[in-house]
This record gives structure tokens, C-alpha cells and sequence, in this order.
């Protein structure tokens, strides 16, 4: 090509292309081969996410920017957009049975999650706010169709539609924040922000109150958390296995982006709002999932929960804060996947069962389901030796050494209490009698938990390749 | 030394687990009987190899022997391993009293067989990691994991209130454990490292003292446990299997003492200064109070279980102390509680396969058809009252010896407790074995079958032995509990005299 003007470099968009590409590809598959080739196409769609990830770690080492600052590949995006990639790839896998059923061969499903995905990616890499609005709302509107993708079911088109309005609101709260910063600043790009934005006006405050509201609607912080219990619920649950898991990771990676890279100046202002946020969602997904009795919806809260103590990590807003998010996210999203393979399983006589009490006695019928399923939520709970005990270790850390000690105490007094309902489930699958076998696990599905499970189980033991990942990830920021 | 030693003592039992898993296959009772014997010879093994402990320890050093290092969360949280002559004792005690609790189980425990030996074998791995520990994070992190197998040991196999003692169990310890975490990271920024000997020599800022002692003693004080907060151990006691309350009052309890012995008073000594009184209180108060408890109880389980508090007050109050005989004195009194705690529990099961009640007032008169039983019962009826000639006299004179030397009133409240144990501990005794047998249920009943006597024997002997020879626990820790206090009081004379020359 000799169209290659300085700063417009397409090697590092190269994976993005190959997804986007891809995704139409497969569409074109699709549309003119008909619903019969569905399998087919999830399965290219996960092959294809394989490749992008692959292409993402084939990119030279180091910084890389193109579109004139508009886009980075750092460590940072590298990390979570691999772990973006594997939420992704894995709620294919996840949804395989759904999609098998006669009356729901939908095959734009695995269409719109690779296209979620593209948008997930640019959303990781974005080095402006218009970059990031793109990112956002392509991996959006993808997200609001596929929770109504069961059409014929009230519960999930409503869920589309709650989905789409709520965030459509949260979308104009961001735009209108975009709008403030870029007229106190003068510019979009994160750097030229970080660069004009020295001391806090009053402007530049109320544009960061907008858009972090909006990012904290994306990643379904308190107190913009009101569509999640709603939505998981409705959704088909492998929608919601994906929900709480790529777009949280690209949501998440894109909060601390902006407030370490657009605002490393003016911590103090947004420092407070984060702390809030944190601590309001670690308190409400712990109180609140106390009284769930739909599992769908205790993940919802429990995921809200998640949030918070992933934001204690940025509140501190050094380089280990950063790295305890990153680690916490890819903990998170392997504990959360494993727990929904388990979830997608609950099925008896083909039926699928949602509630907690269905899982009674079920350590019994299954041992080795239930325990794996009881590590996966000691973890949740995070109680060494498990995985989930180390994401916790870490974002506190940073708190502590950043000396938000209210924050810490607060926090981990609600890990305390969210360890009640996990334990509640753990009671219902070990102590409560029986309530009869549930349907024999799909390869998929077990295959699933496996990984998550023993990863689960095993981090503990040789953590040190995670760690110095998520330690290069955090230094790229800084 | 060549070989790992600890390392491999913490993982084997976790391998036992693993083979279970794998063997314990065929129909139930195939599947339970693999299961018994590869967890009894899986705890036999360690046990043996932990001898070699003891034969290659060097008594006359105080530092970490046996230490391992290896790489594990970041350069400075490391993976180590070591154990000093504090450590060890409860190292020995833990793999010594886990062939009794698998065989103490070998019938009592009837249903998932396989489940319920894997859960103590995990158990026994992260009991002996706590112990031999040497990094922070590494002991907080086998310290809250034994958390999960015993909250599966009380509700699985407990008794009908199981699930209300499991939770309680679980969320007591976690709430008391998660405010030492937030200590242990800010004790981590303070040095830079979570190193334990490296620790033991930072000096940690006095304010950060206080507030780390706090977050140390909320979560040893849950677990020890210490009045107020030992509400969970009688639920806890009363609804665990056999077994799982001779592992609760026997090991877990220490977990409690030894956190204090090696962070406590190591590594806040000013903070250790300041909230002794606190802690004399605390002690005082369990150690009659819960004594006064226990005398109104009509659960034998529950009545040992109120014992233990009163002994652990004992233990606390020696190791704040801060002397020789009282810190002594509290080491040789939890290895002694273990064994006699263990001991009565398993007595307790003993009666309870056969009658399956554990109230008081259901028995009487077993001396009668149970001659060996009355015997066993009585040694160790009379180590927990804390008779001359029996391994409860040692802990308890020390460490009353040595509380002496610092608070005489502490001292001397503290010494009711002796009478009111004996209160407690004979009328328990009275009431089960003397009398005559006149209730028609206790008729058939049989003394001692071989499987018990060879459960009881060995501690039987241990009692009476340590109880007129305590030399060699004495001696193993007498070096390390030397340098403790050595350590601690030249950290508070220096302040001492810092504050004198201002």
C-alpha cells in the first residue's frame, strides 16, 4: 500500500478488520445458506475469534498508535482484549444448545456477538472519546438485540427493550459529558485532555460526573445498576453468561482508561465518585442478592457486587490498582463463565430450572457438578485458596497502600456479607435432600466448567504467568 | 536435608484426597471402605514422615529450620516454608491426632465416605500449612482455606442443627479474618515484603502497631475463641461430627494462640504492651465465666466445648504475659488441650455411637458395664481439671506462674478457674460413670471395643506422660519462646527508657 501517511498505520487495527470482515462473511453465510448452516457458522465464529486473538498477540510488542492517537495497542488493550476475545469465544460455546433447538436456529446470534466483539475491542483500544462512543455503541446495539433473541418469549423481549431504553439514556449522559470535557478542554483526544485538564474546573468536573455515569450504566455500577437483575433474568441465559462477561471486561478496561489516561491530573475529582460507586455496589449486590431465589438474578447482583470491588482497584489509581482490576477481571470472568456452564446444566427432563432450590441435594446426583460449582462460588465469595481470593488480595492492596483504608474495611466487611448467599447456595447443593437428577452435561458445557474449574482451583499454585501479564498490562497505562 | 520435608507433609494429604477421589469407586461400600484406608494410611505416612521433623529438629536454635523458598504471587510474596520451636508442636499435634480422627470415623461416619475423608485429608494440608507458614499471605491464605472443608464437615455430617452451626462457623471466622487481611497488606507496604522472619525484625510504626493489632486480634481472638465472641464454638462443637470437633477443639483452636505467638507479640510488641490488659480482662472473664457456663450444661459436648473456652482463656493470658513461663506455659497448654480436648471429644463419640444422645442426663452409672471406658474417661477428666500428674497441670501452673511475675490480680482470678474446672469436670464425671446403672437403655451397653482403645491409648499415655515429663514439648519450644521474649520485653524497655529520656 502506498497510502500510509504517518499516524494512519493499519497494522494495529489489523485484528479488528479481520473480525469485522469476518463477521460479514459469515453473514453472507448465513443469508444466503439459510438457518441450516447455524452450527456452522457459530462454530467459524468461534474459530475466528481464536484468529483475531492470535492476531492480537502477533502484533509487535510495545505501543503502537494509529488514526492520529485515536487508537492504542498497548499491553493494557492486549490483555483485556484477549480476555474480551475468550468471553466471547466461550459464550458461543456456551450458547451451542440454545441455538441447536428447531425453533430458535438463529443464525445473526453468533453474528451480533462477533460484531459486540469488534465493538469491545475498539471500545479497549479507544485513545479518544470519539473512539470511544463508537466502541461503545457498536458493541450496544449488538447486546440489545441479542437479549431479545428469544423472540417468542415475553421475559426476553422485554429485557431487549428495558435494555436498549435505559441505554439509550446512559448514552446521551455520556455524549453529554464528551460534550462538557471537549468544551472545557478543547480536544477529544485523552492526552490533550490530560494535558489541558491540570487543574479541575468546574466544567471538566461535570463532564467526568456524566461520563462516568455512563460508563458505570456499561459496567452496571450502583447507582446505575437498575436494568441488570431485569435483564439477566429475561435474557436467554447464555446472553446472560456473555452480559456478565466480555462486555464488563471491555467496559471496565475502557473506566480505567479514561480516568488514568484522559485524567491522571485531576485524580482528587474523580477519585470520590469512584470510591462512591464502589462501595454503594459492593454493598448493594451483597445485601440485595441475600432475598434472590432466581439464580440468574443472584448472579446479577452478584456481579453488580463484582463491579464494586473491581473499582476499589481504580479508586486507588496507581499502577497495582490497575493490575489488581485486570487480574480481578480475568478472575472474574472465568469464575463467572464456569458458574454459568453450571447454570445452563440445571435442566431436568429438558426443562431448564432457575432457581436456587433446584439446585437442593444436587452434590448427591452430581459430585463432581456440585463440586466444582461449590469451589466456583467459595471463590466468588473469596476465600483462599481459591482464584477469587487472589482478584480480591489484589485490588485491596493497591486501596490499602493508596490509603483508602474506609473503603478497604467497608469492602471487605461486604465480602463477609455477600459470602452468606454463596454459602446459601453451597447449603442447598451439599446439606438439602435431593430434588432428582438433572439432565446429562453436553461436552461443551463440561468442557467449559473444566477449564474454569480447574483454573479456579489451580491459580493458587502457579499464579506467577497471570500476574506478570497483568503487572506489564498496568505499567502500559502509566 | 535434601528433600522438601514440609512441603511435602503439606501436600501429601491433599494427594491422599486426590486418590480417594480417583479409587473410591465401585458400589457404596466398596467405594467407602478404599476410602477409609487410604486416608487412614495417607495421615499414618505423614505422621511418620513429620517424625522426621522432630528427629532432625535442632532444639537449640531458635530460628526457622527446614525453611523452603520458592516464587509465588510477586518477588516479595513468596512461597516459604519453615518451622521453630513453636511451629513444630503443633505441626506433630496435627498429623499425630489425624489417624485418630479417620479411625475415630471408621464406623460413626456411614454416609459419602469418600466425601467426608476427602474433606479432612484437604484439611489436614492446610492445618500444616497455617503451621509452617512463612509468609503472610501464604499463611492467610491456608489459614481461611480450612475454612471450607470444615463448613462441609459440620453440614454435611453434623448433628440436626447443622446448617445454622456451619454458617455461624464459616462467617464468625470470616468476618474476624478479613480485617487481619487488610493488616497484613498494610504491614506489607510498611516493610515491603511478607516475609515472617523479616517481619518479625521491621519495626512497625506505633500507630500502625496499634490498628494491626487490632485487625490480628480481631481475627485470632473469633478463632482462639475468646470471650466475647466465642458464641460459635459450642454450635459449632455441638453439631460437628465426632471427628470434626476433636480437629476444631484440638487444632483449630491453636490457630488462634499460635497467631498470637508469632505475630502478635512479635511483631507489635508496644501494641502487645498496651492491650495486655485488655487481654488479661478477656481471659479472666472467659476463664470464669465460661466456666460458670459450663457448669449448667446438659450436653456433654457443649459442656467440653465451654471447658475449652475457659482453658483457651489460660492460654491468652500466659502469652500476653509476656515471660518465659507464661509464653511457655501457653505453647505446653494448647499442645495439652489438644490432646485432652481431642481426647474427651472422642470419648464424648464413643457413647454417643452407642446411644446416640449426648445429654447428660441420659447416662449414669457406666462404670458399671464400662470399666476401661471409666478409666480413659477419668485420666482425662482429671487433665482437664488440671490434676498434678497429668499434662493440663503443666500449662495451667505456667502459665498462671508467669502471670504471676507481671499481674497479680489476673493471676488470682484467674485461679478460680482451676476450682471451677474441677467443678465442671467431676460433676460431668459423676453424673456419666458413677452411680448405679439403673437406666434400662444403658443395660446392654459395651465398654471399649479394640478400634477405641487403640484411638484412646495413645493419648491416655500422652497425658500422663507429658504430665510427669514435659521436657521434651518444653525443651523443643524452649528455645524459640526464649528469643520471643527476649525480643519483646527489649522492645518495650527501649521505649521505656525513650520515654524516660525525654
Amino acid at each position: 500500500m502506498n497510502f500510509t501517511p504517518a499516524g494512519y498505520s493499519l497494522l494495529p487495527v489489523v485484528p479488528e478488520i479481520v473480525l469485522a470482515v469476518g463477521a460479514m462473511l459469515l453473514l453472507m453465510l448465513g443469508a444466503y445458506r439459510g438457518q441450516r448452516v447455524t452450527s456452522l457458522v457459530v462454530a467459524l465464529a468461534v474459530c475466528l475469534l481464536i484468529l483475531t486473538g492470535a492476531l492480537e498477540l502477533w502484533l509487535p510488542a510495545g505501543k503502537l498508535v494509529t488514526f492520529g492517537g485515536s487508537f492504542v495497542v498497548d499491553s493494557y488493550a492486549r490483555f483485556l482484549k484477549v480476555l474480551a476475545l475468550v468471553g466471547s469465544a466461550t459464550t458461543l460455546l456456551l450458547s451451542l444448545e440454545f441455538l441447536g433447538d428447531q425453533s430458535r436456529r438463529i443464525f445473526e446470534y453468533a453474528i451480533l456477538i462477533l460484531i459486540s466483539t469488534t465493538g469491545m475491542m475498539v471500545l479497549i483500544s479507544a485513545g479518544d472519546l470519539i473512539m470511544l462512543y463508537l466502541g461503545l455503541e457498536l458493541m450496544s446495539l449488538a447486546l440489545y438485540v441479542v437479549a431479545a433473541s428469544n423472540r417468542d418469549n415475553v421475559k426476553s423481549t422485554e429485557a431487549g427493550l428495558k435494555y436498549f431504553v435505559l441505554g439509550a439514556l446512559s448514552s446521551g449522559m455520556l455524549l453529554y459529558g464528551m460534550s462538557l470535557i471537549y468544551g472545557f478542554t478543547g480536544t477529544v483526544g485523552f492526552a490533550g485532555i490530560a494535558a489541558a485538564a491540570k487543574s479541575g474546573s468546574i466544567g471538566v468536573a461535570f463532564g467526568i460526573v456524566f461520563l462516568l455515569a455512563g460508563l458505570c450504566f456499561k459496567v452496571s455500577a450502583v447507582p446505575f445498576h437498575m436494568w441488570t437483575p431485569d435483564v439477566y433474568e429475561g435474557a436467554p441465559t447464555p446472553v446472560t453468561a456473555f452480559f456478565a462477561s466480555a462486555p464488563k471486561v471491555a467496559a471496565m478496561a475502557v473506566f480505567v482508561r479514561v480516568a488514568l489516561t484522559a485524567f491522571p491530573n485531576i485524580v482528587h475529582e474523580w477519585q470520590q465518585i469512584v470510591v462512591f460507586v464502589s462501595i454503594a455496589s459492593m454493598a448493594l449486590g451483597s445485601f440485595a442478592a441475600i432475598g434472590q431465589r432466581n439464580i440468574k438474578r443472584l448472579m446479577a447482583y452478584s456481579s453488580i457486587g463484582h463491579m464494586g470491588f473491581a473499582l476499589v482497584g481504580l479508586a486507588a489509581g496507581t499502577a497495582e490498582g490497575v493490575q489488581g482490576v485486570v487480574l480481578y477481571l480475568a478472575i472474574y470472568v472465568a469464575m463467572t463463565l464456569g458458574s454459568f456452564a453450571v447454570i445452563l446444566t440445571m435442566k431436568r427432563n429438558g426443562q431448564p430450572t432457575e432457581q436456587v432450590s433446584d439446585f437442593a441435594g444436587l452434590s448427591r446426583t452430581n459430585p463432581v457438578l456440585a463440586f466444582f460449582f461449590a469451589m466456583l462460588l467459595f471463590s466468588l465469595a473469596g476465600v483462599p485458596p481459591l482464584a477469587g481470593f487472589f482478584a480480591k488480595f489484589y485490588v485491596f492492596t493497591a486501596a490499602i497502600k493508596a490509603g483508602l483504608f474506609t473503603l478497604s474495611v467497608i469492602g471487605v466487611l461486604t465480602s463477609v456479607v455477600g459470602a452468606f448467599y454463596y454459602l446459601n447456595i453451597v447449603k442447598v447443593m451439599y446439606f438439602d435432600e435431593p430434588a432428582g437428577a438433572v439432565d446429562p452435561m453436553r461436552v461443551e458445557l463440561r468442557t467449559v466448567l473444566a477449564v474454569a474449574g480447574i483454573f479456579n482451583l489451580l491459580f493458587v499454585a502457579y499464579p506467577g504467568p497471570l500476574v506478570s501479564a497483568a503487572t506489564a498490562a498496568a505499567k502500559s497505562l502509566f | 536435608m535434601t528433600w522438601p520435608i514440609l512441603s511435602v507433609i503439606t501436600a501429601l494429604p491433599t494427594v491422599g484426597a486426590l486418590l480417594v477421589f480417583l479409587m473410591a469407586r465401585g458400589g457404596e461400600e466398596a467405594a467407602a471402605r478404599n476410602a477409609r484406608w487410604i486416608a487412614l494410611w495417607t495421615t499414618v505416612i505423614v505422621f511418620a514422615i513429620s517424625l522426621l521433623l522432630i528427629a532432625r529438629f535442632d532444639p537449640s536454635q531458635a530460628g526457622f529450620q527446614f525453611v523452603e523458598e520458592g516464587r509465588w504471587l510477586a518477588s516479595t510474596i513468596g512461597y516459604k516454608m519453615g518451622v521453630d520451636g513453636i511451629s513444630l508442636p503443633f505441626v506433630i499435634l496435627t498429623t499425630a491426632l489425624m489417624p485418630f480422627c479417620i479411625v475415630a470415623s471408621w464406623k460413626s461416619v456411614a454416609k459419602r465416605v469418600p466425601a467426608y475423608m476427602m474433606a479432612f485429608l484437604v484439611l489436614e494440608s492446610l492445618m500444616i500449612g497455617t503451621f509452617s507458614a512463612l509468609d503472610l499471605v501464604l499463611f492467610y491464605v491456608f489459614f481461611e482455606g480450612g475454612l471450607i472443608p470444615m463448613f462441609l464437615i459440620i453440614g454435611v455430617w453434623g448433628g440436626p442443627r447443622r446448617v445454622y452451626a456451619s454458617f455461624k462457623f464459616f462467617l464468625y471466622t470470616l468476618l474476624g479474618s478479613v480485617l487481619m487481611l487488610l493488616a497484613i497488606m498494610a504491614l506489607y507496604w510498611n516493610a515491603g515484603t511478607t516475609d515472617i522472619p523479616t517481619l518479625m525484625t521491621t519495626a512497625v510504626p506505633r500507630s500502625l502497631q496499634t490498628w494491626a493489632w487490632l485487625a490480628f486480634f480481631a481475627s485470632f481472638a473469633v478463632k482462639m475463641p475468646m470471650w466475647p465472641v466465642h458464641t460459635w464454638l459450642p454450635d459449632a462443637h455441638v453439631e460437628a461430627p465426632t471427628a470434626g470437633s476433636v480437629i476444631l477443639a484440638a487444632i483449630l483452636l491453636k490457630m488462634g494462640g499460635y497467631g498470637f505467638l508469632r505475630f502478635s507479640l512479635p511483631m507489635f510488641p508496644l501494641a502487645s504492651h498496651d492491650f495486655a490488659p485488655l487481654v488479661y480482662t478477656l481471659s479472666v472473664v472467659a476463664i470464669i465465666y465460661t466456666s460458670l457456663v459450663a457448669l449448667v450444661q446438659e450436653d456433654m459436648k457443649k459442656l467440653i466445648a465451654y471447658s475449652s473456652v475457659a482453658h483457651m482463656g489460660f492460654v491468652t493470658m500466659g502469652i500476653f504475659a509476656g515471660t518465659m513461663q507464661g509464653v511457655a506455659g501457653g505453647v505446653f497448654q494448647m499442645i495439652s488441650h489438644g490432646i485432652v480436648s481431642g481426647a474427651l471429644f472422642l470419648c464424648v463419640g464413643v457413647v454417643y455411637d452407642r446411644m446416640h444422645t449426648r445429654e447428660i442426663a441420659a447416662y449414669g452409672g457406666l462404670v458399671n458395664r464400662m470399666p476401661l471406658y471409666a478409666l480413659a474417661f477419668m485420666v482425662f477428666t482429671m487433665a482437664n481439671v488440671g490434676l498434678p500428674g497429668t499434662s493440663g497441670f503443666v500449662g495451667e501452673f505456667l502459665s498462671l506462674i508467669g502471670t504471676f511475675k507481671v499481674s497479680l490480680p489476673t493471676a488470682f482470678f484467674a485461679t478460680f478457674g482451676v476450682i471451677l474446672s474441677a467443678a465442671y469436670a467431676l460433676w460431668l464425671y459423676r453424673k456419666i460413670v458413677f452411680g448405679a446403672l439403673v437406666k434400662p437403655s444403658l443395660a446392654t451397653i459395651k465398654d471399649l471395643t479394640f478400634r477405641e482403645v487403640l484411638t484412646l491409648a495413645p493419648l491416655l499415655i500422652l497425658t500422663v506422660l507429658f504430665g510427669v515429663y514435659p521436657k521434651p514439648v518444653l525443651d523443643m519450644s524452649a528455645a524459640s519462646v526464649q528469643q520471643l521474649v527476649t525480643n519483646y520485653s527489649h522492645a518495650i524497655t527501649a521505649v521505656k527508657a525513650a520515654a524516660l529520656m525525654h
